[in-house]
């Protein structure tokens, strides 16, 4: 009876103790969530902005100043004769000579009186302003628009056509109010009667913005500065994309798989393997170095050619890969492995009918990731000649090319502060999307893959 | 030699093992006691004994039941392989056997109270005293054998067995020799000819729990065995 | 014995008659002084047996005594773990298994494995069971195939469970279907002898029992080697037991003379229970 008693007197002591002890373990459980979400809500805080400061920045970038001006094709500045017509029996190569001929007679004439005189028709009368003044409204480009016009409907001549012109960069900062107004005539880019005459131009509407479609449409330009768009350096990262993947995934799986499944265990392959996991810290601009010394100097690679850039970062991406799929292998269950063994499977058909497919999702992961990551690299780069200025859609990986990282560095030295800051944080948003856009078709692939699985 | 056991593993099961070997002890020695005590009540004719024997009887059922119990409680939660199935099954084997003797010893009472005399005649008294003697020291030595797990004490007991046989042979051919002396000593005698049919049938039973003792501790049969020895 | 529809089958209960026929049954593998070592460490010491054909032999013993080590010897399943030796013989017939020019995969087509967890693989029932065909070359055409997938799913008394879903994955089914269909796909490649190396320990009490009254079909085509942790499921299921502790073989015999009479004292400690 009494031991009962003495038991259940136990019991009772036990449970305040517990008791006693449980106030301070909720507390420290509490502060450490608490904690937990403080910095989750700092990071994030961060990442937003981040965000913020450069949508704001670069949203201004996807609007531009465009012209719809009367472009009068007034026939005594464009003193040329009509173009060259096809006659009987003429062989190909032979018209092709004579629309030549004629083109660059149509060239050599001076397009820029045409669209000065345009200018001054579609200005207020009583306008004084001088020619260079009134030409530093639109942009350079604008003479060969309007010739292109020309050339493509020699029909025009006599003609009143409208066409649209770009506004000059530093029109574009003027109206945007990217540049102060009330900093005086020595500290503004416009002189001040075509300051005036932007504002007139607006108010009659032959000025609008509208949505800037010449940043995805045009390449580069410093010539023409407002025109300057990223489709050269989309282009080239596109090339290099393509190039890691297709080189990368193979090579990195193949070595993966073969240190993790067939290389016999020894000293050798383990000092391998460290050197693989330490090439992914090396930074990245000694692979610019090996890519320069090794691709360039030694294999006569084209400098500034995607298929350089993307093997130097084929090269940075194959550690990231071998060390994912080495990890994916490693976390299939030797049941699997014993099972394809135990049916009498070769080892290469274990690891191919059998390791590999299940590893499918991680490594498909792991290349995006990769090649996100790559895209975002700029520092090798600029080691293999990408710093040049190039101001052409590259037609093939032997071409010369930019990537969209170096666009950015290069915009961002652009002395046309007012105009290309905004272009740069545009061009910086262009990259985030494409790394969001690829990070959220693995996360898609993935979970349709291990759905399937 | 008996062969040493070590502990079970799992000591609840190593209680209920000793259980059912007590049990069998203790229905042994309660049978023993039947037997002893209907001899003496014979020889002497004590109507009182063998009242009390025959009483005694009921326990003796009950124990068997009691024991076959545990036995098939044992089998069907824990079970027994090996020595400890042996065990086990020799275990219901030997009730068995014990409660036909003790039956036995019941007999022996009701043939006691139907004798209407005295005491025996003396020249019956030696060779009933002999049997009876012989008797209850095979099934002593049987029931040793089996708590002991003796091989050769077991092997032993069923040698002596013929002793049973022979004693029981020349005690029918007195009796007969008796009932044709004098048609007096019929009565008597008769009912000593069933009490020797019993106690060679205990001598039986004795027998039965030695090689069930045998079984136990060596796995095989000894009537086999025996044959194969004697072949040799 | 019974006679059940046309098909003789022997039980283990009757020792008699069990030890006759264990007696005259052919020996299918005959191992003599198999010894593995992983490393430095022995795992096996000197173990010599035979294994009779077309009967359930089982292995048996506390944990760590060696006996799946010995299993996968058989069917070298030990040359995938690194540093792992084995010396002795293993002959399958008069086949020498650790023969040099013997190929591995041939070998694995003759003895199949079934493994303690169910492992099909994250394919479809039906691919699960065609793979070993198909890369042994077994099959001639898609109709071949069909015909090997459907009767190993019968023989493995899974067809009728199945037969509307074969397309789907093999990793859908319950872990006693699962085991079943991983008996499918060994019986599929046609195997003379087929390893089981505790199959039913991950299984459920009614699953177990479907997958012995199995084993005891199997028994008339294949021989079985079966290790497992219930003695008695070998007391069930096997016609021969052998008891190994600490890398000895230490008794083997008939299932039932072991189990009533064992001769070595470490048998008998272990079967009964008791601390050795």
């Amino acid at each position: 009876m009494t031991d009962m008693l003495s038991t259940s007197q136990a019991a009772i002591d036990r449970t305040k103790l517990v008791r006693s002890g449980l106030k301070r373990r909720h507390m420290s459980e509490a502060v450490f969530k608490a904690l937990g979400l403080t910095a989750i809500i700092l990071a994030l805080g961060f990442v937003a902005l981040l965000f913020v400061d450069i949508v704001r920045k670069g949203a201004p970038a996807f609007t531009q100043s465009n012209m719809h001006l009367s472009v009068i094709y007034d026939p005594t500045i464009i003193n040329v004769e009509p173009a060259p017509v096809r006659a009987e029996g003429q062989s190909d190569a032979d018209f092709r000579a004579d629309s030549l001929v004629w083109q660059r007679k149509v060239a050599l004439l001076n397009w820029n009186k045409v669209i000065e005189a345009s200018l001054r028709a579609a200005a207020p009368a009583g306008n004084e302003i001088e020619s260079r003044a009134l030409l530093t409204i639109v942009e350079t480009d604008a003479r060969h628009v309007v010739r292109e016009a020309f050339v493509e409907n020699p029909s025009l001549l006599g003609q009143t056509v409208k066409v649209d012109l770009l506004a000059s960069a530093n029109a574009d900062n003027w109206i945007k109010g990217n540049i102060d107004r009330s900093l005086g005539d020595a500290q503004q880019q416009l002189s001040a009667p075509a300051r005036a005459l932007i504002d007139t131009f607006v108010e009659n509407g032959i000025i609008s913005t509208g949505f800037a479609w010449s940043i995805f449409t045009n390449v580069d330009s410093r010539a023409a500065p407002a025109s300057a768009g990223l489709l050269g350096a989309f282009v080239g990262t596109l090339w290099m994309m393509l190039i890691v993947i297709v080189l990368a995934v193979p090579i990195g799986v193949a070595a993966a798989v073969y240190l993790e499944e067939f290389a016999p265990k020894s000293k050798f392959t383990d000092f391998i393997e460290v050197n693989i996991n330490n090439l992914a810290a090396v930074p990245s601009i000694v692979f610019g170095l090996l890519g320069a010394a090794v691709f360039i100097n030694y294999l006569h690679l084209p400098i500034s050619a995607p298929i350089v850039g993307g093997l130097v970062l084929t090269l940075m991406t194959l550690p990231t890969i071998i060390i994912a799929t080495r990890g994916a292998l490693l976390g299939v269950s030797p049941s699997l492995r014993q099972a394809a063994l135990g049916m009498g499977a070769s080892r290469t058909q274990m690891v191919f009918h059998h390791v590999l497919p299940v590893t499918f999702p991680s490594i498909l992961t792991a290349t995006i990731l990769g090649v996100a990551h790559a895209l975002g690299e700029t520092a090798p780069l600029l080691l293999i000649g990408m710093k040049a200025f190039v101001a052409q859609v590259p037609a093939t990986p032997l071409h010369q090319a930019t990537a969209l990282p170096v666009q950015i560095y290069l915009w961002q030295g652009n002395e046309n502060r007012n105009f290309f800051e905004p272009r740069t944080a545009a061009a910086i948003m262009v990259l985030l999307g494409v790394m969001i856009m690829l990070n959220g078709v693995a996360i898609y692939l993935r979970s349709r893959l291990e759905r399937r699985a | 030699m008996a062969t040493v056991l070590n502990e079970h593993i799992v000591s609840s099961y190593e209680d209920e093992l000793m259980n059912l070997n007590h049990a069998i002890s203790e229905m042994g020695g309660m049978v023993e006691q039947a037997i002893t005590d209907s001899a003496n009540a014979l020889l002497k004719l004590d109507h009182k004994g063998a009242q009390d024997v025959r009483a005694y009887d009921k326990r003796i059922d009950e124990m068997k039941d009691r024991i076959n119990d545990m036995a098939v409680s044992i089998i069907a939660r824990r079970k027994p392989m090996a020595a400890d199935l042996r065990m086990v099954v020799t275990a219901i084997q030997v009730a068995n056997d014990l409660e036909r003797t003790g039956d036995m010893a019941k007999q022996l009472a009701k043939r006691t109270m139907q004798i209407d005399s005295l005491g025996l005649a003396p020249k019956f008294y030696n060779g009933v005293k002999h049997m009876t003697d012989l008797v209850a020291r095979q099934l002593k030595a049987a029931l040793d054998a089996y708590a002991a797990r003796d091989a050769k004490m077991a092997i032993d007991v069923c040698a002596h067995d013929e002793e049973v046989d022979a004693m029981h042979t020349s005690l029918f051919r007195e009796l007969l020799t008796y009932m044709m002396e004098d048609p007096r000593n019929i009565t008597q005698c008769t009912h000593l000819l069933f009490c020797t049919k019993s106690l060679e049938r205990v001598g039986d039973h004795a027998t039965n729990i030695a090689e069930a003792a045998y079984y136990l501790e060596t796995g095989r049969h000894l009537g086999v065995d025996e044959s194969q020895r004697q072949q040799l | 014995m019974d006679v059940v529809a046309g098909k003789m089958t022997q039980t283990s209960a009757d020792p008699s008659v069990n030890a006759a026929a264990m007696a005259d049954r052919r020996v299918r593998l005959t191992a003599r002084e198999v010894t593995v070592h992983y490393g430095a460490k022995q795992a096996l010491f000197g173990v010599s047996i035979d294994i009779p054909d077309r009967a359930v032999t089982s292995f048996i013993g506390p944990s760590g005594c060696g006996k799946s080590t010995f299993l996968r010897c058989i069917n070298r399943m030990n040359d995938t773990i690194e540093g792992a030796k084995v010396g002795g013989t293993i002959k399958l017939d008069d086949l020498d298994i650790y023969d040099p020019h013997l190929d591995v995969v041939e070998l694995r087509a003759r003895i199949g494995m079934v493994f303690q967890k169910p492992n099909p693989f994250p394919k479809s029932i039906y691919e699960n069971v065609a793979y070993g065909p198909k890369i042994h070359g077994l099959a001639r055409s898609k109709a071949d195939l069909d015909l090997i997938v459907e009767s190993s799913l019968r023989k493995a008394g899974l067809f009728n469970e199945v037969k509307d879903r074969l397309n789907e994955p093999g990793t859908g089914l319950s872990g006693g279907q699962q085991q079943r269909l991983c008996i499918a796909r060994a019986i599929a490649v046609g195997p003379e002898v087929i390893l089981m190396d505790e199959p039913c320990s991950a299984l459920d009490p009614i699953a177990t029992a479907i997958i012995e009254e199995l084993i005891d079909e199997l028994r008339e085509n294949y021989t079985i080697v079966i290790v497992t942790h219930s003695m008695q499921q070998a007391a069930r299921v096997s016609q021969k037991t052998a008891f190994f502790h600490l890398g000895k073989l230490i008794e083997e015999g008939n299932t039932s003379d072991i189990f009533t009479n064992p001769m070595h004292k470490q048998t008998q400690d272990y079967i009964t229970g008791r601390i050795g």
